[in-house]
C-alpha cells in the first residue's frame, strides 16, 4: 500500500468525488463523512510520503508501470511531501470545521458542493505531486475549474466574481500551456526531470527564454502577483465562506509552489536567477506589489476585502524571496508557502465565524465581538499576530527568513517593502482588534453598558479553528526542525 | 534584414504567425468587447489558437499518419515518414478543458443574466454600483 501512496493521494478524493456526485440526491447526509474520509486518506498517503522522503530521500511513482520519460511519473521529494501535508491538512481542517456553514449555505445542494470540493483538493494534490510538465496543466485546470464552479455557487455578485475569475486564469493557464509547448518544441520531452537535464546544452536559445517569460507570466497572473491580482479580491469576497475558506489558502499557494519548482527544478536555477535580467525585474516588481496592495488593504471596509489585499501582499513575499535566488530568501519562500496557508485557512475561518453567527463581516459589525465571540476573536488575534509577524507565531519564522535573505542579497527595496507591509499588517489587525474591544463606547453619563448578545460560534466550529490557531504557534516553534530537516533538503545544493 | 528575408520569416513560420494572430483576436476580444459573450467567445479562440500551435508543430514535410500496417509490424520505422501523435493527444485533453471551461463561462453567463438582465458589462457594473 505505502508504495502506491502518491497516486492514492489523488485518486481517494477523485473517485469520492465521483461517488458523491451519484448519490447526492439520494443521501445527501452521507457525503459529508464521505467526504472526510477521502480527504483523512489523502492526509495520510502525503504524511506517509513525508516520512518516506525523510527516511529514504525523494522517490517517483510511474503511473500504469511506464517509466519516465514516456510515462507519466510522480516524484515527490522534500519540497513537495512538505506542501502536499499543509495542504492536506489545511483541506480537511476546513472541512470540517465548515460542516454547519456548509448545511445552513446550500441547503440541498450539499452533495454537489462536497463533490466540487473534493475536485477541487485532487486536481490540488496532483498539481504538488506531478512530475510531468502537461499532466500539470491538466491537473491545474481541473482545480481552476471546480474553484470557478465553487465561486459562482455564492450569492449576490458572485457569479460575476468568477466569470471574472475564469477570464483571468485562463489567460494565466492558457499563457502556460504555450509555454510549455515552447518547452516541448525545443527539448522534445515533457517529463520535468528530463527537461532539467536537457536544458543546460540549451542556454543560449532564444526559445527557452520564451517558455520560460510565457510560462512563468501565465502562473503570476494564476497567483494573482500584483498588478495581475484583478480577479482575486472580488472572486473571493463575494464567495461563500466556506469556499473562501477552501481557496484562499490552496490556490495561490499552489501556483508558488509550481514557480518554485519550475524555477529550480525545470529550468536549471542558474538559467532562472542569473541568465536573464526576469529575476531583478520580479523582485522589485514583487517590491512595489507589497506596498501597492498593503496600502489598499487599508481602505476596505469589510474583513474579507481587507484580508484579499493583505492576501495579494503575502503573494508578493513570497515571489520576491524566490527570485532574490539566495539559499536563506528561498527557505524564507518555500516556509512561507506552509505558514501562509495555515495563517490564511485560520482568519478566513473565523470570517467565516463571524458570517456564520453574525450574517455580516463589516468593521461596523464586528463591535463588542470580543464580548459576543471571545473564542472567534482569539483565533483571529492570533492569526492577525501572525500575518504581522509577531514570535512566536509562524509568521514571524518566515518574515525573518525573507528580509534575512533581502539583506545577504543587499536588496533594500525588498526590505523596506516587507517591514512597511509589516508596519501597516499591525495597522490593519488593531483596528479590527480596537474595533471589536472597545466599542460600542459606554455612556459616560448613564454608566450603562449597551447589551450585547453572546453569539459564540457551535462547539464543532471552535475546536478546529482553536486547533489551527495553536497549529500557528505549532509551526512557529517548529520552525527550525522543518528548516533543517526539509527545507535544506528541497532547495538544491548549488544555491549559496 | 532583406525585404526578401522578412518575406521568407513569414511564409517560412506561417503556420506560427496564424497562432499568433489568432491568439491576439481572442486577447483583443476579452479585453475590448464589452458583451460577455463576445469576451467568452474570444477566451474560446484563445484557447483554439494554442491547440492549433501545438499541432503545427507535429506535422512534417511528406509525412503520413502514424498508424502502423500489418506488414509493418517487426520492421523499423523511419521517423521521418511518420508525424509526431503526441501533441494531438495532448490537444485531445486540452480540447476537453477548453470545452470545460466554456461550459462554465456560459453557465455563470447564464446565471448573470438571470440577475442583472442583460449581458453588456456596463450595465452590470452600473445595476451593481445601483444596489
Amino acid at each position: 500500500m505505502s508504495a502506491h501512496y502518491p497516486i492514492f493521494l489523488v485518486v481517494a478524493p477523485l473517485m469520492a468525488a465521483l461517488v458523491i456526485a451519484i448519490i447526492a440526491r439520494e443521501r445527501p447526509g452521507l457525503c459529508p463523512p464521505l467526504a472526510a474520509i477521502a480527504l483523512t486518506a489523502s492526509l495520510w498517503s502525503a504524511a506517509g510520503m513525508l516520512c518516506r522522503v525523510l527516511a529514504e530521500g525523494p522517490f517517483s511513482y510511474h503511473i500504469g508501470n511506464w517509466p519516465p520519460p514516456m510515462g507519466i511519473a510522480y516524484e515527490v521529494d522534500h519540497l513537495n511531501a512538505l506542501v502536499l501535508v499543509a495542504m492536506a491538512a489545511v483541506a480537511l481542517i476546513n472541512l470540517i470545521t465548515t460542516r454547519q456553514a456548509v448545511a445552513s449555505d446550500f441547503t440541498g445542494r450539499e452533495g454537489y458542493f462536497y463533490a466540487l470540493y473534493l475536485l477541487f483538493c485532487a486536481g490540488t494534490f496532483g498539481i504538488l505531486v506531478t512530475g510531468d510538465a502537461f499532466n500539470l496543466y491538466v491537473l491545474l485546470e481541473i482545480t481552476s475549474i471546480s474553484g470557478y464552479a465553487l465561486v459562482g455557487l455564492g450569492h449576490r455578485d458572485a457569479a460575476l466574481a468568477s466569470l471574472n475569475y475564469v477570464f483571468m486564469g485562463t489567460i494565466g493557464a492558457s499563457l502556460y500551456l504555450l509555454g510549455v509547448g515552447y518547452l516541448y518544441l525545443i527539448t522534445g520531452t515533457l517529463n520535468m526531470a528530463d527537461i532539467f537535464s536537457i536544458l543546460p546544452r540549451l542556454f543560449g536559445s532564444k526559445v527557452v527564454v520564451a517558455a520560460f517569460v510565457i510560462a512563468m507570466t501565465g502562473l503570476f497572473m494564476k497567483m494573482a502577483l500584483f498588478p495581475l491580482h484583478g480577479w482575486l479580491p472580488n472572486a473571493y469576497s463575494e464567495a461563500a465562506s466556506p469556499v473562501r475558506s477552501l481557496i484562499a489558502p490552496l490556490t495561490t499557494k499552489t501556483m508558488i509552489y509550481v514557480m518554485v519548482r519550475l524555477g529550480l527544478y525545470v529550468f536549471p536555477p542558474d538559467f532562472t536567477f542569473n541568465h536573464l535580467l526576469f529575476a531583478k525585474v520580479v523582485v522589485w516588481v514583487a517590491a512595489a506589489g507589497i506596498v501597492c496592495a498593503s496600502v489598499l488593504a487599508l481602505s476596505q471596509t469589510s474583513l474579507r476585502r481587507m484580508l484579499a489585499y493583505v492576501l495579494i501582499a503575502e503573494v508578493g513575499y513570497m515571489v520576491g524571496g524566490f527570485w532574490l535566488g539566495n539559499r536563506m530568501a528561498i527557505t524564507g519562500a518555500i516556509l512561507h508557502i506552509v505558514n501562509d496557508a495555515a495563517m490564511t485557512l485560520c482568519v478566513f475561518l473565523a470570517v467565516g465565524s463571524f458570517t456564520h453567527q453574525l450574517r455580516d463581516d463589516r468593521f461596523a459589525t464586528l463591535k463588542g465581538c470580543f464580548r459576543r465571540m471571545p473564542w472567534t476573536m482569539v483565533v483571529l488575534a492570533t492569526a492577525g499576530l501572525s500575518m504581522i509577524g509577531v514570535p512566536p507565531t509562524c509568521g514571524f519564522f518566515s518574515k525573518w527568513y525573507l528580509i534575512g535573505g533581502a539583506l545577504t542579497a543587499d536588496h533594500w527595496g525588498l526590505v523596506a517593502a516587507l517591514i512597511f507591509s509589516s508596519l501597516v499588517n499591525a495597522v490593519l489587525f488593531f483596528r479590527v482588534f480596537e474595533i471589536a474591544y472597545y466599542e460600542p463606547f459606554a455612556d459616560p453619563h448613564q454608566e450603562h453598558r449597551p447589551a450585547l448578545s453572546y453569539a459564540e460560534a457551535p462547539a464543532t466550529m471552535l475546536a478546529p479553528m482553536l486547533f489551527t490557531a495553536a497549529g500557528l504557534v505549532g509551526l512557529g516553534l517548529l520552525t527550525g526542525r522543518i528548516v533543517t530537516h526539509i527545507i535544506d533538503a528541497a532547495i538544491p545544493a548549488a544555491i549559496l | 534584414m532583406t525585404t526578401a528575408g522578412y518575406i521568407n520569416l513569414i511564409i517560412a513560420k506561417y503556420n506560427y504567425w496564424i497562432y499568433i494572430v489568432l491568439m491576439c483576436i481572442g486577447l483583443w476580444a476579452m479585453i475590448a468587447k464589452r458583451n460577455l459573450i463576445k469576451k467568452i467567445i474570444g477566451m474560446n479562440i484563445l484557447q483554439t489558437a494554442i491547440i492549433l500551435f501545438y499541432v503545427s508543430i507535429a506535422t512534417k514535410k511528406g509525412a503520413t499518419l502514424p498508424i502502423l500496417g500489418h506488414h509493418d509490424a517487426g520492421h523499423f520505422v523511419d521517423y521521418a515518414t511518420v508525424i509526431n501523435p503526441l501533441p494531438h493527444v495532448l490537444m485531445l485533453t486540452a480540447i476537453v478543458v477548453s470545452v470545460a471551461t466554456l461550459g462554465v463561462a456560459l453557465a455563470l453567463a447564464m446565471k448573470i443574466y438571470n440577475r442583472y438582465d442583460t449581458l453588456e458589462e456596463d450595465e452590470i457594473h452600473a445595476r451593481v454600483r445601483e444596489s
